[in-house]
């Protein structure tokens, strides 16, 4: 009876299969592929082996946009793990009148559409028109109007400033609920064993938030590697000034949509996915090198 | 006293940060609500009376209504086939014990772990192959293999499962299909309506895939049509302004209503993810 009834699991299954075959892992191979080809006219793609990832790797381009994707993740990552952890505990530790309101609000930016938010940022940010010149001026803590699009440093900044203001409250959520769901059992043993409030942070609630911070990490890190929502609608794609918003991924858009390169696009998609892959391995094992299964 | 002075400063960081998450969005209500002119000279701090004429001008300019039709059409519709489909792949994986069952497994990792950009050119010159360009089918049907609503449901199923209901039904002459469609559904309700929350927003707010697959401006989504606006010559603040707060409002009213829903729905899912 159980026997006759498993093939049921299966053919539960098989819609999520088929259409990942269809939609995920053929666009994935179909991308390998073309990565291996040269583009000779809208049709025909000539084998080249691995001549795109020699340009790839020689292409100052890419480099910039890798360094710049990088830049404006960290940028963004530190500040938003520390405003988060620091958010965490306190919502916790202390008895926080409306701490569920506070929750709320500082999540609110995640969920409005990333498109929307780099569309307002840039008209509040515009050098003559926005408010952020404006109420800075009538503040009196500029004199001149800022052209603040018009500075690579500037323009990462803010942009690692919108991903933090998009991003903190998210964390923040997963790091209390990790923090939550530490058992009061060996809270209670610390206290009683007379660890102080701050010796408990680091040697209790610290250690025992490591498998939702490493969480919080590679998922930002994958995240934070495919940015485009913001640049792409702060800078209309052309990730200026001085190709300082140039995000890997707005690089692959430019090459394979806007230049209709569809093998070098894909190349730029491999070298993106090589390095989140990388990068998502050597967290893991920094974070858990020293064979200390949580 | 110590510990009173303490709370102050928490309270007043709270409190700024209340102020940093709100204020971009004051400013933008605030803006779409005075004359382009205004906007020119200087900063507002009021709420003024122009945004019926704003509203105006942004309709002539920009086709919003059609653009929020179609982003619900999108929405919607992978909403449903993600928490049916999703709900379906769930329960077979937990409730069988099949030959292939752990690769499904892998699969589904696998899914869950690839970057979504990695195979975006493939399928762009597949959906051409397939002349599904311009069409919201590969919008749309993906949605089936959501691997993270697939996981979430199947972390819900493992809690609340009940094999003797099962069992019962089987003797009452209940085949596979229709334990599914009336007893895993219903029980699997909660869980599903967390993933319904969460899926529909983040499928309104898609912007990369429908930006590369979508061509004729009848069928954009409001994401395409914000880019758009903001890449094209509109010169109407007011406008603009008005544009974007429009784009916005909706999904902060709905949070208002589900904020508590949603944020608790995450830290749940947190604690067993």
């Amino acid at each position: 009876m159980k026997e006759k009834r498993a093939k049921w699991g299966l053919i539960f299954c098989l819609p999520f299969l088929i259409t990942f075959l269809i939609f995920q892992l053929y666009p994935i191979l179909y991308s390998l592929y073309l990565s291996f080809t040269y583009q000779e006219n809208s049709r025909t793609f000539v084998f080249t082996g691995l001549d795109n990832y020699q340009d790839l790797l020689h292409d100052a381009v890419f480099w910039k946009s890798v360094a710049n994707t990088w830049k404006i993740w960290l940028m963004c990552f530190i500040p938003q793990l520390v405003s988060s952890l620091l958010l965490a505990v306190l919502l916790t530790q202390y008895r926080i009148r409306r701490a569920g309101f506070f929750r709320a609000v500082f999540y609110l930016p995640n969920l409005v559409t990333a498109a929307s938010v780099g569309v307002l940022f840039a008209a509040l940010f515009d050098w003559q028109t926005g408010s952020v010149n404006s109420i800075l001026q009538s503040l009196g803590f500029i004199e001149e109007k800022v052209n603040w699009m018009g500075s690579p440093a500037f323009a990462q900044g803010i942009t690692s400033f919108i991903q933090w203001w998009m991003w903190f409250g998210y964390s923040s959520i997963l790091l209390t609920a990790g923090i939550t769901a530490i058992s009061q059992e060996i809270i209670d043993a610390s206290v009683v064993d007379g660890a102080s409030n701050s010796q408990r942070l680091f040697r209790i609630t610290l250690p025992l938030l490591k498998p939702t911070m490493l969480y919080v990490l590679v998922t930002s890190l994958i995240g934070g590697m495919q940015i485009f929502d913001i640049p792409m609608t702060l800078t209309k794609g052309d990730g200026e000034p001085q190709k300082s918003l140039m995000t890997m991924v707005l690089y692959l858009y430019n090459m394979a949509f806007k230049n209709k390169d569809y093998s070098y696009g894909a190349t730029i998609s491999y070298g993106l996915f090589i390095i989140i892959l990388l990068f998502s391995i050597l967290f893991f094992k920094v974070l858990y090198g020293k064979k200390e299964e949580a | 006293m110590k510990k009173k002075i303490g709370h102050g400063m928490i309270y007043l960081i709270l409190f700024l940060l209340t102020v940093l998450c709100v204020f971009p969005f004051y400013i933008m209500i605030v803006n779409a609500t005075h004359p382009t002119n205004e906007l020119y000279a200087g900063l507002n701090i009021l709420p003024g009376g122009s945004f019926i004429d704003n509203f105006r001008n942004m309709i002539s300019r920009i086709n919003i209504g059609r653009g929020f039709l179609n982003s619900f059409t999108v929405a919607a519709s992978s909403t449903v086939l993600a928490a049916y489909f999703g709900t379906m792949t769930a329960f077979g994986l937990f409730e069988y014990k099949f030959k292939m069952k752990k690769a499904v497994y892998a699969i589904l990792m696998l899914s869950m772990m690839v970057p979504g950009q990695l195979g975006i050119i493939g399928l762009f010159r597949l959906c051409r192959e397939l002349k599904m360009l311009d069409t919201y089918w590969p919008i749309i049907l993906p949605s089936i293999a959501n691997a993270g609503t697939i996981f979430f449901i199947y972390q819900f199923l493992e809690t609340t499962m009940d094999d003797a209901l099962l069992d019962s039904a089987r003797i009452d002459g209940c085949n596979e299909v229709q334990i599914f469609h009336r007893f895993i559904l219903p029980l699997a309700k909660p869980g599903i309506a967390t993933m319904v929350i969460f899926n529909f927003v983040s499928y309104w707010n898609n912007f990369f895939s429908p930006m590369i697959l979508l061509f004729s401006e009848e069928k954009f989504t409001v994401p395409i049509l914000m880019n758009n606006m903001n890449s094209g010559m509109l010169q109407d603040l007011g406008a603009k302004y008005t544009a974007i707060a429009i784009s916005i409002i909706p999904i902060i009213i709905l949070y208002c209503f589900f904020s508590k829903f949603i944020t608790e729905g995450m830290m749940a899912g947190a604690v067993k993810g």
